[in-house]
């Protein structure tokens, strides 16, 4: 999977910054080119990305970090395989459709969630930045939340340290009542799920601390138009509209078939 | 965890506006070194917070992130950040990022003392 619709990048007359190959390339919107069968693109094609500053909801920090022996484990390792089983290491249920050429800046994901209630949502990411110890994610509009995902590794005092931090708002007023009852906890125990994992993935058992501080408590009102991108309520009345997709489908092979 | 190879000096403009000059790399290490500087600008009457990257080496997403942070301290204060001095590159990610929409980018320290002081002369 592909991203891009993008901007022609800017002429860089300086020599190139030592992490300009790190970070993805300018984008206007997200294009995804290639969409595994089955997999529903709703909510991502043609999207802008969003910061924690184009958010609604409360500003959150939550960092999640699992510590494993470095003596086994360099911060190299745990990186390469977080990137190369992504997927492997979430909860049952979430599904995270990565690109074909792996995490790389610029490429754009899909993902389907289940959140509480068994609600389904579609919706996708994009690899804003990746280097060799962390790799960052960047929501798109409609996302449930505005903002990125970081995760890195370091090594220090004989440790590895594998961590997962969200900076995030929620995109609108539904996710953000969402996320006030019961969502934030969900969230939580998807990331400690994903970080024990991880550590099992190197045989190593460890819990995962988990901080959560609330960088912003006021909500940005001004916002409240994200509501008309919101991934639950399209990925909700796509799935109400599948019976009529499925009998316009047949219909559409009778009349090829005649 | 390592500290980044940063430093932050801080300038005092006018009564209504501070400068941070940043050196070197911003990363998530650089937390607690940008958030004193920050302090240190941000004396009472403040009114705007001019950041120079023009000695800028280097920033991941983790310093994109502190400058969020950085960003919502401001407001809370009622302040304005304004930057200059950023390389075609690190302006592309701040219109990725779209930090742009928040942070005013101007090309020279000039530019943005007198967008600074357009708003609070």
């Amino acid at each position: 999977m592909n991203d891009v619709t993008t901007t022609p990048p800017a002429v860089d007359e300086q020599a190139a910054p030592r992490d300009a190959a790190n970070w993805a390339k300018a984008v206007s919107r997200l294009n995804v080119s290639e969409v595994p069968e089955g997999v529903v693109n709703i909510n991502v094609q043609g999207r802008r990305l969003t910061s924690p500053i184009q958010g609604f909801g409360k500003m959150w920090r939550k960092t999640y970090q699992v510590r494993l022996p470095a003596e086994r484990v360099s911060a190299t390792d745990v990186i390469a395989a977080w990137k190369q089983r992504f997927p492997d290491f979430w909860p049952q249920g979430n599904r995270f459709y990565a690109p074909l050429t792996g995490i790389q800046p610029g490429e754009v994901a899909l993902l389907n969630l289940t959140l509480p209630g068994k609600m389904k949502l579609s919706t996708g990411v994009m690899v804003l930045y990746a280097d060799e110890t962390s790799f960052t994610l960047m929501t798109p509009q409609g996302h449930m939340f505005a903002g990125w995902i970081t995760f890195s590794a370091v090594e220090a005092d004989g440790e590895t340290v594998a961590q997962a931090q969200v900076l995030m708002r929620a995109s609108d007023p539904i996710f953000e009542l969402g996320l006030t009852l019961g969502g934030h906890r969900q969230e939580d125990r998807f990331w400690q799920h994903a970080l024990r994992a991880l550590a099992a993935h190197f045989d190593h058992e460890a819990e995962v601390d988990t901080q959560v501080v609330c960088v912003d408590k006021r909500r940005q009102w001004s916002k409240w138009r994200n509501v008309w991108h919101s991934s639950a309520i399209r990925s909700t009345l796509y799935t109400m509209g599948a019976p009529r997709r499925a009998v316009k489908r047949l219909f559409t092979r009778d009349r090829a078939v005649v | 965890m390592p500290e980044a190879a940063t430093t932050f000096d801080v300038r005092e403009i006018s009564p209504a506006t501070g400068v941070i000059d940043i050196k070197g790399d911003i990363t998530a290490h650089s937390e607690d070194v940008l958030m004193d500087a920050y302090a240190r600008a941000s004396r009472e009457g403040v009114k705007a917070i001019v950041l120079n990257f023009s000695a800028l080496d280097y920033m991941n997403s983790g310093g994109i992130g502190l400058l969020v942070t950085l960003l919502v301290r401001a407001q809370r204060q009622h302040q304005r950040v304004l930057a200059y001095g950023l390389s075609d590159h690190y302006r592309q990610i701040f219109e990725l990022t779209r930090l742009d929409e928040a942070i005013a980018i101007h090309n020279t320290e000039t530019d943005s003392l007198t967008a600074a002081n357009k708003e609070h002369p």
